[in-house]
């Protein structure tokens, strides 16, 4: 492979630096690089360089329903949104709890060569809530599964959850939880409010899902295992994590851009493009998300991108499906949430989308590591942001095999220019290429 | 007038006022006589679209639809291409198609018919006759057409609506429309059955039935759905009845003049004793009537002339 020049790249934000990849490893970083011999180059002026972003919780659909979404549209998908790795999530038909569907999906990810595919193991069989998979035969699988979750539904049982959390201590795995407490959320559509009273739909409350997260945090604290809970939703929950980590509990947590920026207002119109779950909360719940992403008590943005066909969302509310994409998207969310609102810098847009995350799924260390440093010596997984310009999103240009977007010709910033998986461009629209191409 | 009826809400002081003076318009042409048919609605056709089952509220549109002439179609879910899983939109196209003027929508989602008339399958003018736990504003059309007959003008009335609230498209849209009228709203109910946020609406809540009856012109008891029952909404039917429901007892507690409405079907014994539901004060069977009124009134304002073009 041609050595690929980057120059004047603001890495993380800072300074502009010049960036030179050979044979997909970082050789050298700095100002004024002039390589020897043969290579392209990337003219990056006015880009933001990020390590390659990283995704913990992304609904690729197969096997199963291919006609949503493939590994391979999903993970083209990926890669225009800046992501170099994505963890699959595990409600896939047939379920992904055997070794033998999560190396299947694994291989897929591997072929499509978009993105790595780090699949996410189901907590118990079949989704079902009733007997732990075969956790240790999915981490020891060739897909080397890390991150456990019957994501879609919640790990109710009390008991299950315990051991689950106790089990895959033995191979250093997490257990992420979709806190849904099942009873109180019976035939839930929105979030449970004035506004869901009005509207004749019933509510989502948002104790449902804090007293499933204060019940796993103590859960994992009592026998000293992490649990890592996703899509946060609502004020209380920060709250209830923000109490556990001054605790110094082994709790992480996760919050999707969607819910960084829209609220149940939008649910007004009965448009289930905004049908969610969880579902989009209150403009006061929004705020806190900001704030504890900001200050680190939410510890990573995960996109939750769930593709469904249009028929399974062209239709009426309660006969929709939940669920958004969100991997094409999810940078420009953020710059727009975080960054243009002064909440969080580029560097802490590097940790919250690519180091932490990549951490959580122990996918930084190993043969293909991610959410690593932008060093000399560290793999070429990068992605290089225009944070100037703006774009009006339309659900027909993406590589999803899914519309089903919220922000459909909303006006968002920020670019993802090109995106490189160990040096090899898996996305680029840049025009500033001499010498060959990026 | 406005191009849908989705919602009473949508009805402003000057709308629900003319359809409901547009229904007393209709009932003093059709009370009465032997050829009860207007020929207003002549060459339009309305479609009564219905995906859940109400025997009462179909029947009720397709006779105010024909009482205007108007050719009248029911879809219904059993035995035909919705019961096989077509899809609302689909449903809308084939409408479409057909040529449909209205569409009288009655669905189990609620915003079903906010989606049929505003996702640009159709074109038709869409009233909505019951939407899962939403609205049902021609119900509350005609209880206010009711109750405006035996009372005069609402504003400054004192209605109390009394039972599942949580789970009544009745009560919410009585309570908007009841609120544009001027009428001063108590809804009481157990707090299991009593709406998140209720306390933004534009009515007072009470947990206590025999305070709230003081002083009421009119005591609208809504129906209890036999799947309540079991759901821990409340322990049992015997105590819901105690403390909810309308009796001799209670019925004294009223001023004499005070109306008794439920929009049905009732029962009986549980929500309201058939002493009641049958006394002088009862305008329950009145109520029937005049949904044909009231219907009459929506399908002639919405369909007849040139409005099926504009905007709502």
């Amino acid at each position: 492979m041609t050595p690929i020049l980057i120059q004047n790249a603001r890495v993380l934000g800072g300074d502009p630096q010049d960036i030179l990849i050979d044979d997909g490893v970082i050789v050298a970083l700095g100002a004024g690089l002039r390589p020897e011999g043969e290579h392209s180059s990337v003219d990056a002026t006015g880009l933001i360089a990020l390590p390659g972003l990283v995704d913990l919780h992304t609904h690729l659909r197969e096997p199963g329903r291919e006609d949503a979404e493939t590994v391979e549209t999903g993970t083209k998908a990926a890669a225009r949104g800046g992501f170099t790795a994505v963890h699959a999530m595990a409600n896939t038909d047939p379920v992904a709890d055997t070794a033998g569907v999560v190396e299947q999906v694994w291989r897929l990810g591997r072929e499509a060569g978009h993105a790595d595919v780090r699949p996410v193991g189901a907590v118990t069989i079949g989704l079902k809530g009733e007997r732990l998979a075969e956790l240790g035969a999915m981490a020891e699988s060739a897909a080397g599964v890390r991150v456990f979750s019957d994501d879609g539904l919640c790990v109710h049982d009390a008991q299950l959850m315990r051991r689950a959390l106790e089990y895959v201590k033995a191979f250093d795995g997490v257990i992420a939880q979709h806190a849904q407490e099942p009873r109180l959320t019976e035939g839930a559509q929105m979030n449970e409010g004035e506004l869901s009273g009005r509207l004749g739909l019933r509510g989502w409350p948002c104790v449902a899902e804090e007293a499933i997260v204060a019940r796993d945090v103590l859960l994992a604290a009592h026998v000293g295992s992490r649990v890592h809970i996703c899509h946060l939703s609502t004020k209380g929950s920060v709250e209830i994590v923000r109490l556990a980590k001054e605790r110094g509990l082994p709790v992480t947590a996760e919050v999707t851009p969607h819910h960084l920026l829209l609220t149940d207002e939008l649910v007004a119109g009965y448009d289930p493009r905004y049908k969610v779950n969880p579902p989009l909360r209150t403009a006061e719940d929004v705020a806190a998300l900001r704030e504890a992403l900001a200050d680190g008590t939410i510890d990573i943005v995960a996109t939750d991108h769930a593709p469904h066909p249009v028929e399974a969302k062209d239709c009426e509310w309660d006969a929709a499906a939940f669920g958004m994409l969100g991997l094409e998207t999810a940078l420009s969310v953020v710059q727009h949430t975080m960054v243009d609102t002064g909440l969080l810098d580029w560097a802490g847009v590097a940790d919250r989308l690519s180091f932490a995350p990549a951490r959580i799924g122990r996918c930084d260390t190993g043969d293909v590591p991610h959410g690593r440093p932008v060093a000399a010596g560290e793999p070429a997984n990068l992605t290089l942001v225009d944070p100037s310009t703006t774009t009006t999103i339309d659900p027909s240009t993406s590589a999803s095999l899914s519309r089903n977007t919220p922000y459909e010709g909303m006006k968002l910033p920020g670019t993802v220019v090109a995106t490189f998986l160990r040096g090899r461009p898996t996305h680029s629209i840049t025009a500033g290429t001499t010498g060959g191409h990026a | 007038m406005i191009r849908h009826l989705l919602s009473a809400g949508d009805l402003s002081l000057e709308d629900a006022t003319l359809v409901l003076d547009t229904a007393d318009e209709m009932a003093r042409l059709t009370e009465g006589r032997a050829v009860k048919k207007l020929p207003t609605l002549r060459g339009r056709t309305v479609v009564n679209l219905f995906f859940e089952d109400s025997t009462r509220t179909r029947t009720s549109f397709e006779l105010a639809a024909k009482r205007l002439s108007a050719d009248v179609v029911n879809f219904s879910a059993k035995g035909s291409s919705l019961s096989k899983g077509e899809s609302l939109k689909d449903t809308a196209l084939t409408l479409e198609a057909m040529g449909a003027d209205g569409v009288v929508v009655r669905h189990s989602s609620s915003g079903a018919p906010y989606r049929l008339a505003t996702s640009g399958w159709i074109n038709a003018c869409v009233v909505n006759a019951g939407d899962g736990t939403h609205e049902h504003p021609t119900q509350a059309l005609l209880d206010a057409f009711t109750m405006r007959r035996h009372l005069g003008e609402l504003a400054g009335k004192k209605i109390v609506i009394v039972g599942d609230v949580l789970h009544s498209r009745v009560a919410r849209s009585n309570v908007l429309l009841l609120a544009t009228l001027g009428a001063k709203v108590t809804l009481v109910a157990p707090p299991t059955l009593l709406p998140n946020g209720v306390d933004a609406w534009p009515c007072a809540t009470s947990y206590d039935l025999d305070d709230a009856l003081a002083g009421a012109d009119a005591v609208m008891m809504l129906r209890v759905q036999n799947e309540r029952m079991n759901a821990a909404f409340f322990p049992s039917a015997r105590e819901y009845s105690r403390r909810y429901g309308l009796d001799s007892r209670r019925q004294a507690l009223m001023p004499p003049e005070a109306l008794v409405l439920h929009p049905g079907p009732m029962n009986r014994g549980m929500e309201i004793t058939a002493e009641v539901a049958d006394s002088a004060r009862s305008v329950i069977v009145e109520q029937v009537t005049n949904g044909v009124y009231v219907r009459m009134a929506v399908l002639y304002l919405m369909l007849a002339g040139t409005n099926t073009t504009e905007e709502a």
